[in-house]
C-alpha cells in the first residue's frame, strides 16, 4: 500500500466529500421550473459519465482476455461490468426523481432513457449469459465476445439517437454539448471535479469487486 | 472463396432437404400474420400507420429469431467438430452470413407479401419501403447469426437466444421503423437519408464484428 498506487482513491474521496457538501450548500443559481434541483446535475450527470468509463473499461479488458486468455481479464471485465449496472442503475433513479420535478413524468418517451433502459437489458443478459455456463474458460470466451458485440451495437444508440430525435434532456436536438447546461462557473467548479470524484470511485469499487472475484475464484480452485 | 461456395451449397443442400424445417418458418409467418389480422379484426383502414408498421417489424423480428436459432444448433457437436477441421472459421462465418441473408431476405419478403395480402396496404413509396426491408434483413441476420453461434453454445439455447439478441437488435429496429415509417408516409429520400445511412454503418459494424469476433466463439 504505497501512496503511488493509492492517490488516486485519496482523490477520488476526497472529491466526493467536496461534491457533496458543495453540492448540498452551495450557491446555485435561480432557474425557473429547476428550482434547486439543479443540484441534481452533480449526481445524476456524473453516474452517466462513470458508468460510461466503466463499461469501456469492460470492453477493454474483453478484449485483452481474447487477445491473451487471462482469466483474470475475465474477472476484470464482469467487475467493471457489474458496477456499471449499478452506476446506470443509480442514474435512472436519480434521473426518475428529477424527472417528475420538472417535467411532470418519472419516465417520459425520451431517446436517452430508451438508451440507458437498452444498456441496463444489455449488461442484464450478459449476467444471465455468464451464468449459463459451467466451465470456466467456455463462459469467458463466450461472455467476452457478447461483452464486445453488444457493446458495438449500443454506443450507436447512445451516441447517434439522441443527435436525430428530439429529447427533453439540454443541448439535444442538435449536439448534446457542455455549453448548452444552464450552468454559471460556480457551479463548474463543482460539476467537474464531482464527474472525476464518481469516475474515480467507480473505478475503485470496481477493483475491489474484482479483487474479491479473483478471491473466491482461487478459493473454488484450491 | 471456394471453400465459402461449398459451404453455402452445403447449407442450402441441407435447408432443401429438411424441407419441413423451411415450411414451418412459412407457417409460422402466415399463422403469426393470420392471429394478427383477426385480433384486430380489420375494416377498411382502421389499422393507424404506426401501428401497422409496428406490428410488421415485430413479426418480422420473432421470425428472424426463430429462423436464426437454429443456424449453428441444428448440426450436431460432432459434426461440427469435424468442419472445424476441414475449414477456417472466416470461411464458415461468412457463408452462414450469406445463408442467413438470403434467407432472412426471403422470409421478410414473402412476410411482407403475405402482410400486405391480409392487412391492405397504406404504404406510398413502396420502393423506399422495400429498401428498409432490405437492410432489416441484412442488419438481422448479421445480428443473430453471431447472437446464435453464443447461443448454442449454452444449455437452454432458444431462451437465451432471444434474450441476448432483443436488447442489441433494439437500436436497428428504431432506426428501421423510423425509415420505414418514412416511407409509407411518402416523404422524400432526402429526409431519409440519415435513417439509410445510420442503417448502413449499423449493419457494417454489425458484420464485421461477427467476422472478427466468430473464430475465438468458434475455437471453444
Amino acid at each position: 500500500m504505497t501512496l503511488k498506487n493509492t492517490w488516486w482513491k485519496i482523490l477520488g474521496a476526497i472529491l466526493l466529500v467536496y461534491v457533496s457538501i458543495m453540492g448540498l450548500a452551495g450557491e446555485v443559481p435561480r432557474q425557473p421550473i429547476l428550482n434547486e434541483t439543479i443540484r441534481n446535475v452533480y449526481f445524476h450527470v456524473p453516474m452517466w459519465f462513470s458508468m460510461m468509463t466503466l463499461m469501456t473499461i469492460s470492453v477493454w479488458r474483453s478484449i485483452q482476455y481474447l487477445r491473451t486468455g487471462d482469466i483474470i481479464r475475465d474477472q476484470q471485465a464482469i467487475a467493471f461490468a457489474s458496477t456499471a449496472f449499478y452506476l446506470g442503475i443509480l442514474g435512472f433513479i436519480t434521473g426518475a426523481i428529477w424527472g417528475k420535478f420538472t417535467w411532470g413524468s418519472a419516465l417520459p418517451a425520451d431517446p436517452k432513457l430508451i438508451a440507458v433502459e437498452v444498456g441496463l437489458l444489455i449488461y442484464a443478459a450478459y449476467f444471465i449469459l455468464r451464468g449459463s455456463f459451467e466451465d470456466e474458460q467456455k463462459k469467458a470466451r463466450l461472455s467476452a465476445v457478447y461483452n464486445i458485440f453488444a457493446f458495438a451495437a449500443f454506443m450507436p444508440l447512445v451516441w447517434i439517437l439522441p443527435r436525430v430525435t428530439d429529447s427533453l434532456h439540454p443541448g439535444n436536438g442538435g449536439n448534446p454539448a457542455f455549453g448548452k447546461y444552464d450552468m454559471d462557473n460556480q457551479m463548474r467548479m463543482v460539476f467537474y471535479p464531482a464527474v472525476i470524484g464518481w469516475v474515480l470511485v467507480g473505478i475503485w469499487v470496481a477493483s475491489l469487486k474484482a479483487r474479491i472475484i479473483k478471491l473466491e475464484y482461487n478459493k473454488l480452485n484450491q | 472463396m471456394r471453400e465459402i461456395l461449398a459451404l453455402l451449397q452445403k447449407d442450402i443442400t441441407l435447408e432443401w432437404r429438411n424441407k419441413y424445417a423451411f415450411n414451418g418458418m412459412i407457417l409460422y409467418l402466415v399463422s403469426t400474420v393470420f392471429i394478427c389480422f383477426l385480433s384486430f379484426r380489420i375494416k377498411a383502414n382502421s389499422l393507424s400507420p404506426v401501428v401497422w408498421n409496428t406490428l410488421f417489424w415485430i413479426i418480422i423480428l420473432f421470425t428472424a429469431i426463430n429462423a436464426m436459432a437454429k443456424s449453428f444448433a441444428q448440426e450436431n457437436q460432432n459434426r461440427q467438430a469435424y468442419y472445424f477441421t476441414l475449414a477456417s472459421p472466416e470461411a464458415i462465418i461468412i457463408s452462414k452470413l450469406i445463408y442467413n441473408f438470403i434467407l432472412m431476405l426471403f422470409l421478410a419478403v414473402v412476410g411482407f407479401g403475405i402482410y400486405l395480402a391480409f392487412l391492405q396496404n397504406p404504404v406510398q413509396d413502396m420502393p423506399m419501403y422495400i429498401l428498409s426491408v432490405v437492410l432489416g434483413a441484412l442488419g438481422f441476420s448479421g445480428t443473430l447469426t453471431l447472437i446464435s453461434g453464443i447461443a448454442s453454445k449454452a444449455e437452454n439455447t432458444t431462451s437465451i437466444m432471444a434474450l441476448l439478441s432483443f436488447p442489441i437488435i433494439i437500436p436497428m429496429l428504431l432506426m428501421l421503423m423510423r425509415l420505414s415509417k418514412n416511407a409509407m408516409d411518402g416523404l422524400a429520400f432526402s429526409v431519409s437519408q440519415d435513417e439509410i445511412l445510420t442503417l448502413l454503418g449499423l449493419d457494417a459494424i454489425v458484420l464485421a464484428l461477427s467476422f472478427i469476433l466468430f473464430p475465438f466463439l468458434w475455437r471453444s
